[in-house]
Formats: structure tokens, sequence, C-alpha cells
């Protein structure tokens, strides 16, 4: 499944906005043994990051500890008319990323 | 029978108690004890016939306002058209015959220090224990926009009655083509596998009446009791009728619209043409009034009594308890109003509670003729009530004569289990 993505559509300039995204991924700790006792390797997101027409404004690193479909929810101001760019980069070579746009008023 | 309660009763009541303070314990010990029942569903209504059976001197009283009890097990049937609302009713006169005194009123107040209930119309009844059995009511803090008003609208249809009912109703009144919508709350909640009970019910009836229409499942959950019997369903019987949207498929639903009726969730908007609104529960008012629930809403008790853990002499049962792994369902508040009813009678008496074994057992019909089941044990395991072994869920595959067996036990289930508790 792709990434989940909730910004709105549009805003008023100076609103500040809620964006939701959700993407689905194991997030395997790497502390599990099977049960003939193999440990499951470690198998997680470790970073997402969130572009505001090319300038980085969320970072987080992730951890074991989180669990499965990491849903991150964080708040920016509408500036500008643009595009918002998602990456998730984990384990494995794992990288997903998506976009939304938003029209500022 | 015993005489009728009156507020002029109920002070002689207190009167005769503080009276019997005075004398030695064991003669105390054998005095009759007055045991009030707030709730007449199936945990109350059981605890108060079990309590008069157990010892005719006790004096009983059950106070709930309807004077109809309308179950919730086998109304998703009414729902879907399979059945009539009248077969879901049942009265309190034989527990009258019994000698339980029954106030149709609701209790609106508690006074713990005092140990008395107040009615609604002013009436005060004194209790030696009182025992909460008060259901569910909704936490609508917890879903903006959803109210009593938005349930006319945007039926819950998750207290049986007038509800159901409506959402009957609405069913019916949608062109061919529609969409279903039931959003499902998270855990704890009210017979949790119950939704896909009537998501599949609500097929049922779309493809026999109104077979290009939809159900959409908006969940709050990523896995649910007897997920694979379900699903197994559905594809067999529905096909791709019914449609699930997971909690990490982004199918939590955050708020509503009932102007719009439109649903929305964490990723998106949906406006179907029935919106089956099942909001987030926590135990029923009067056990938030009495003190008795705590932070999570739900009420924490002694598995062994079922006594509140936060104030004396009153016991939570049923839904509004916290039962540890014991699903909230009308066949554990049936086990648990009566094994309190025993506890209740030792303690009185001065002996030791027994610890109870409880059985809790949830039948799904998921098209007539096709049921399957789930059947648990608990014992209390420290705090709680923890499921010990002997349970049994019904096979993922197995031939269709079984499945038409279960769904004839279920409705042998409800004939059993509501002549147990109203017949």
């Amino acid at each position: 499944m792709a990434a989940l993505i909730n910004v709105p559509a549009k805003a008023r300039r100076g609103d500040v906005i809620e964006i939701r995204t959700l993407t689905s991924h194991i997030m395997e700790t790497g502390f599990r043994h099977t049960v003939d006792g193999k440990l499951v390797p470690r198998d997680i997101i470790t970073s997402f990051t969130c572009r505001y027409n090319g300038a980085e404004i969320f970072r987080a690193d992730l951890f074991p500890a989180i669990a499965a479909n990491p849903y991150l929810s964080f708040f920016t101001v509408a500036k500008e008319s643009g595009k918002f760019e998602f990456e998730w980069i984990g384990d494995n070579g794992y990288s997903s990323t998506a976009s939304a746009s938003i029209t500022v008023e | 029978m015993n005489a009728p309660v009156t507020r002029r009763n109920a002070v002689l009541g207190i009167t005769a108690a503080a009276t019997s303070f005075a004398v030695p314990s064991i003669l105390r010990a054998q005095s009759a004890g007055r045991i009030v029942v707030v709730g007449g569903g199936f945990g109350g209504a059981a605890c108060a016939r079990a309590l008069k059976r157990a010892q005719a001197g006790l004096q009983v009283m059950l106070i709930e306002p309807n004077k109809t009890f309308t179950s919730c097990p086998f109304s998703n049937e009414v729902i879907a058209g399979l059945r009539e609302i009248e077969a879901q009713q049942f009265g309190y006169d034989r527990l009258a015959a019994e000698g339980i005194t029954v106030a149709a009123q609701a209790a609106t107040a508690v006074d713990a220090q005092k140990r008395s209930v107040t009615a609604a119309d002013g009436a005060t009844f004194a209790y030696d224990r009182l025992v909460l059995s008060p259901g569910i009511d909704f936490h609508f803090e917890a879903l903006p926009g959803y109210d009593d008003a938005a349930s006319e609208k945007m039926p819950h249809a998750w207290k049986a009655g007038a509800q159901t009912l409506l959402l009957r109703r609405q069913l019916q009144a949608m062109a061919d083509g529609g969409t279903v919508a039931i959003a499902i709350p998270a855990n704890p909640s009210r017979c949790p596998p119950a939704p896909y009970e009537r998501a599949s019910l609500i097929a049922h009836y779309l493809k026999t009446n109104k077979p290009r229409s939809k159900v959409l499942i908006l969940d709050a959950k990523d896995n649910f009791s007897q997920q694979r019997l379900f699903e197994k369903a559905w594809k067999e019987l529905y096909g791709d009728t019914i449609e699930r949207v997971a909690l990490s498929q982004g199918g939590r639903v955050t708020s509503v619209d009932p102007a719009t009726r439109t649903i929305i969730t964490e990723f998106g908007n949906y406006t179907p043409d029935v919106a089956n609104v099942i909001p987030p529960q926590r135990a029923g008012r009067i056990a938030e009034i009495a003190g008795v629930a705590d932070h999570t809403g739900w009420c924490p008790i002694d598995p062994v009594t079922f006594e509140s853990k936060l104030v004396k002499n009153i016991h939570v049962i049923g839904d509004a308890c916290l039962g540890g792994g014991i699903p909230k369902s009308a066949s554990a508040a049936s086990g648990q109003g009566k094994a309190c009813a025993a506890a209740i009678v030792a303690l009185l008496a001065g002996r030791a509670p027994e610890t109870p074994r409880l059985t809790g057992v949830c039948y799904n019909t998921v098209a007539p003729g096709y049921g399957f089941l789930l059947a648990g044990n608990y014992q209390p395991k420290g705090d709680i009530f923890a499921e010990v072994e002997g349970g049994a869920t019904s096979p993922v595959d197995a031939p269709r004569e079984l499945r038409a067996r279960e769904a004839t036990e279920a409705e042998r289930w409800f004939q059993i289990i509501t002549a147990d508790t109203f017949g």
C-alpha cells in the first residue's frame, strides 16, 4: 500500500495546518526470535523527512520501539502554494516517497 | 412479595441498619440484607434473580428505567429485516413474581457513605450492598460532531430499541447502488465482534434486496475477533460487497458532520447513503456518578467478588467493569451477575467467597443458516480475569453443515439465556 497523506488542499496564508502521514511498514524490532531460536533481523524505517517547496520543515528519526505502520502528525505554517514532499528511509535500502499539493490564498 | 420500597420505607431501612450495628456481628451476619441492583440487562437481572434464589430472605430491589428490556444480541438480525423487534423484548414480571422489587426508575445518584441510591423521582433506597450493571454510555467527547441529536441522522444502533429500528428504516429507504458505512471504534467496547456480524447481515440484506449496493467498514482497529472466520465468510457469501478500511489504512474515524452525513477519518472524508456510527464507549453514567469508574471510563473490580476497587460495598458487573480478558457480552454479564450474587451471599454470611470460573460464549450469524462461535473460560488472576484453557473457536475451514448447525445453536443460546434471565 502506498503511504497515506493528509494535507489540507487549501489554506489561508499564515494558517497553522496539520499534516498527517501513515506508511505501511513491518517495523521488525530485531529483538525477536523464531520458534527455532533464530534472530529475526531488524527491519525498520530509520528516518522520515518532509520538505515544503524544497525546504526541510520536519524530520524524525525512528527506532525499534516504534510500532508497525508508523503514523506521524505534525504542524506547520501555510506560507505559499506549492508542494509537500515526504520521504521514508529504512533498513535494507528501504525508500519510499509521496507528495501533496496545497493552494495558499 | 416485598412491599414496594417508598421513600418512607427507605428511611426506616436506614434506621434499622443503624440499629443493627449495635448488635453483635454474628447476629448482623444473619440479618436479611438489602441489595439494590441498578440496571436490568443480562447482568443486573441475572444477579437480582440469583440473589433472591440463593437466599429468599434477602431484600432485592432492581432499579431499571425501561419497563421492557430490548436485547442487543440478535438485534443485528432486526436491522437486516430477518427478525422483528418484539422477539428481542422481555419484561420484568417474572422477576417481580419471585419477590424482587422492580422500580421503573432511573438511578440518578449514589451516596456511598450513607449507602443509598436516589432515583429520578427523588426516592432513596438504602442498601447493604449495591450492584451496578449499567452497561455502556457513549463517549461523545471522543468523537467530535456526534451526540444524541446526530444519532437521529447517523444511528449507532448500539443500544437496542428505537435506534435499531431507525437504522433498519434507513436501509430500507436507501436506493439500490448506495453505500452503507459502519464506523467501528477501538476496544474496549460492547461486544467486539458484533460490528462485523452487523456488516455481514447488512450485506445479506443488500445482496437480497439492493444488489448493487456496498458496505464500507471504517475501522479504528487493525485486527478483530474471529477475523479469519468473518473474512472467509464475506468472500464466500458476499464477494466484494464488504470493503474494510483498517486502522493502518486510515480507517479511524476522528469526527462526523451530521448536517452533511459526512464521516471524517484521519486520511479522508466519506459521505455514505447510510451512516451507522458506533461511537467510543465507557461505563454507564451512574458508574461515574457513584465514583466507581476510573480514568479509563470503566470500573476496576476485585475479580472474585466484583466489588469496586474504588468504593466499598459497590459491585460492578457486565459491560461496565474492567473484566480483563472477558469480552463485554451478554453471556459474560450473565455469568458475572451470578458469580457476583454468590459472592454477596457469602460476604453477608461472613464466609469467604469462592473463586469464580466464568464462561463466555459469543455466536455470530453472518447469514441465515451460517454461524460460528467463540467460547472462552476465564478465572481471576491477580487483579483481573484471565483466559484459561478450555476455550474454543469454530474452525476456519468447516463444511456448511457445521455453519448451519452453529446458526441453529445461536438461536437456541438466545432462547436459553433470555429464559434464564427474564422467563
